[in-house]
């Protein structure tokens, strides 16, 4: 029964979600919701996504991803006991019930409005932007697909078989929220990195921290799984990780739909709907960590490992993961538990943030070098410092010069690029060792086709870790090389930063689909050569007549130009920023 | 087994923190100075420059002193209400016309009314800094023994003047000298 009725939930919710697509695509502004956030004069792209632009209907959203997974399940598991399959079907479908009703309750994304309005009050200006378009459906596919590896748990623990098999049949699911989450919170940062206002790449804002908690402990999870999938070992830990990364997905809609933390992403916030996910998450969180101290005493140890192993790595990785979770999580609530204690309203930002999370960090990715070539069960260090000393060797060489050489030491530049040289030249490490392992049996094959014949696991796992070495690359070149100058600037001025010549040449006005513009024109040339032409503009848009800002931006894969409007109301444009490095974040699939 | 609760009990705390924070308003900044006695200043009234008002002189009344100024939109959205109320003779309200031309603020009376028994010229902004100003207008009330009692913060509503402002400055009239009225008495306030 389970299978079935999963599809027809999906078939149910994916009509009443083109239902709501349609009333936004013909502009039915006798929907209430669609009155609120689209406009007639809105191009057909943004009216789409508008859908999610605002409460009701990042709901549907929501509850039509979940739709999405728990048919997924159902299709893929042909496999699996049939008991397992309909326990993990129970689940998300319960979870689905919560989101429906919480929709039906609160929120209901089609309430009329009548009379109808003449036109809608617009999507606002700021989400119009094509990161509207990708950033919440990927964020969300993240957030709701790490209900599966809860279903799994939760199912693993009603049926008190918590051997290794849930745990390989949960990883490739969690795998895939894992990524799509990154890519959702890697495109969110681009999008408040270019958009004036927002704070730059990461803020700290409750809200970030809200996606960026689940991927904290979500990273944890995806390691943990390994170990539980191949030696057995922490059972329990697995399963209380794979609750928390779905509760923590749960906390981050409290959070910014409840309106208890103030944010910049607070668009709509109200207390009622806050009581109502609040119950929700004590029914949730509390049943299903309920269910773990009832079960989980029963479930033995798994395999015995020592104190150098590659469990004992991934322990650390998980142990780091989860404090840095923690403290991530203790910064973002203080300011509500002292305000409920009544002593006093703070807020935490991003120098607390910065100060818990670097020291966390910096021994987490040293560790990253070294696990991935320690052995199961027991690892001889002498044997591991012999293989990685060229790689430290590389590693510190290129901390030290590349700095000079970029222009300026600073120290903490300096161990940004140790740490992503570390991480790169241990995967070269360990990349060359399994390749020569190969190389004799392969009879001759090339070193692609050797490389592709790798385990994809083992292929995804570097992926991920090489985004992580590009990700400090990035960081680390920001933070130090971003060279950024305010100024006002009159058609023909010039200015150079960093071998870039910006030339002003002048403003015309534009006209689009729902806003006019004044849009500047900027050419950037080096050594006389044209490298690109920015095209900064100051928008107003027709509904609601807030100027707006767009920057101008050209990103290379080792620079990025940008140019925006000094703020809203000036008549020319002024700052430009030229940075020499764009921020990247890597991510990998490892499918298993 | 207890071990194996911990992760239980922490969540449930967590909960009922989140609960309470439901009811609690995170953008509302209390004012240090509620419940201070208001800061002493004399400066220039608008319509005579040459007469200096010290607010010493209104020891023993409780009074209303109203942030505004010609350049501040939301100013002109509370005005007609403060008319009114100035007509009903409840309180009297003084205007501390923060950081604006004379010329234009008397010309802004002119056009919507005064409302003030007298307004007064900070001209460089610098009573508003000492009373906290961080957004015009703001409304303080304050009592017969020269302390703030309540402060609002943008424009003067009609249901918070009916639900605090006039229920609170009835109180506070009515006290005595050795009676002390808190805002948190009167529910509108909360």
């Amino acid at each position: 029964m389970a299978r079935p009725a999963a599809q027809v939930h999906f078939i149910l919710v994916a009509v009443s979600f083109v239902c709501l697509m349609y009333a936004f695509i013909y502009n039915d502004f006798s929907v209430k919701y669609v009155a609120s956030v689209s406009n007639s004069m809105l191009p057909i792209q943004y009216r789409i996504a508008a859908i999610w632009g605002g409460h009701e209907g990042s709901l549907l959203l929501w509850a039509l991803l979940l739709a999405v997974w728990t048919m997924a399940v159902a299709r893929y598991s042909r496999n699996l006991p049939l008991d397992m399959v309909s326990r993990v079907i129970g689940v998300m479908g319960l979870i689905s019930v919560g989101f429906l009703m919480f929709m039906l309750f609160t929120s209901n994304p089609f309430d009329r409005l009548l009379p109808a309005a003449l036109d809608g009050r617009d999507l606002n200006p700021l989400l119009q932007d094509p990161g509207l378009i990708i950033h919440p459906p990927l964020l969300y596919i993240g957030y709701v697909g790490f209900s599966v590896a809860f279903a799994f748990a939760i199912a693993a623990l009603l049926g008190g078989r918590m051997d290794a098999t849930w745990a390989r049949w949960s990883r490739p699911w969690t795998t895939i929220a894992w990524s799509f989450l990154t890519a959702g919170i890697a495109l969110g940062s681009w999008w408040a990195y270019y958009e004036l206002g927002w704070g730059g790449w990461w803020f700290w804002d409750p809200v970030e921290n809200a996606s960026f908690l689940p991927w904290l402990v979500g990273t944890a999870l995806v390691h943990s799984l390994a170990v539980t999938e191949k030696r057995g070992s922490f059972k329990n830990w697995t399963v209380l990780l794979a609750i928390f990364t779905f509760s923590l997905s749960l906390l981050g809609t409290f959070l910014v739909r409840s309106g208890v933390l103030t944010s910049v992403h607070a668009f709509a916030t109200d207390p009622e709907r806050g009581v109502f996910i609040l119950g929700f998450l004590v029914v949730v969180i509390g049943g299903s960590l309920a269910l773990f101290a009832w079960r989980a005493p029963k479930v033995g140890v798994g395999g015995r490992f020592g104190l150098v192993s590659r469990e004992t790595f991934l322990l650390m990785n998980n142990v780091m993961l989860v404090v840095a979770a923690g403290a991530v999580l203790l910064g973002t609530l203080y300011p509500l538990l002292l305000d409920s204690l009544d002593m006093g309203k703070i807020s935490v930002g991003p120098p607390y943030f910065d100060a818990v999370f670097l020291p966390l960090m910096v021994p987490m990715i040293f560790l990253m070098g070294l696990g991935p070539i320690a052995r199961w069960k027991q690892a001889d260090l002498p044997d591991m410092a012999s293989r990685m000393k060229w790689a430290a060797a590389v590693s510190l060489v290129m901390a030290l010069i590349l700095p000079f050489v970029m222009g300026e030491w600073f120290a903490l530049t300096s161990l940004g690029f140790a740490l992503a040289f570390w991480i790169t030249s241990s995967i070269v490490v360990s990349m060359s060792e399994r390749l020569r392992k190969t190389a004799g049996n392969s009879g001759g094959a090339g070193l692609l086709a050797r490389i592709a014949a790798l385990p994809n696991a083992y292929l995804g796992m570097n992926v991920a870790h090489i985004g992580v070495a590009v990700f400090i690359m990035g960081v680390t070149m920001v933070n130090t090389y971003e060279v950024e100058k305010d100024m006002r600037m009159e058609v023909g001025d010039t200015v150079t930063m960093s071998g870039y010549t910006f030339r002003f040449d002048g403003v015309t006005e534009v006209e689009g689909p729902n806003y006019k513009a004044s849009r500047g024109q900027i050419l950037v040339t080096v050594d006389d050569k044209t490298e690109t032409v920015l095209f900064p503009e100051k928008r107003v848009y027709f509904v609601q007549t807030m100027p707006m800002t767009e920057a101008g931006i050209d990103s290379g894969l080792f620079r990025i130009c940008m140019c925006r409007w000094a703020n809203r109301w000036a008549t020319v444009p002024g700052v430009c920023v030229f940075i020499t490095n764009p921020l990247w974040a890597g991510f990998g699939v490892a499918p298993s | 087994m207890v071990r194996y609760l911990v992760p239980l009990i922490v969540f449930l705390g967590v909960a009922g923190f989140l609960l309470k924070g439901l009811e609690l308003n995170p953008r509302e900044v209390p004012s240090p100075f509620i419940d201070k006695p208001a800061p002493n200043f004399s400066l220039p009234k608008l319509h005579e420059p040459e007469a200096q008002f010290a607010s010493k002189d209104m020891l023993g009344k409780v009074w209303l002193l109203n942030v505004w100024a010609s350049w501040c939109v939301a100013c002109r959205s509370e005005h007609p209400l403060l008319v009114q109320l100035s007509r009903a003779n409840i309180v009297p309200v003084y205007g501390l016309n923060y950081k604006d031309e004379p010329d234009d603020a008397r010309n802004w009376l002119r056009e919507l009314g005064d409302a003030y028994v007298s307004s007064l010229i900070d001209y460089e902004g610098k009573v508003g800094i000492d009373y906290g100003v961080y957004g015009v207008p703001e409304t303080f009330v304050i009592d017969k023994q020269g302390i703030i009692r309540h402060k609002v913060i943008g424009p003067v509503t009609p249901s918070a003047l009916d639900n605090c402002v006039l229920p609170l400055v009835r109180k506070l009239q009515q006290a005595t000298a050795q009676t002390v009225v808190k805002r948190t008495e009167v529910e509108g306030c909360a």
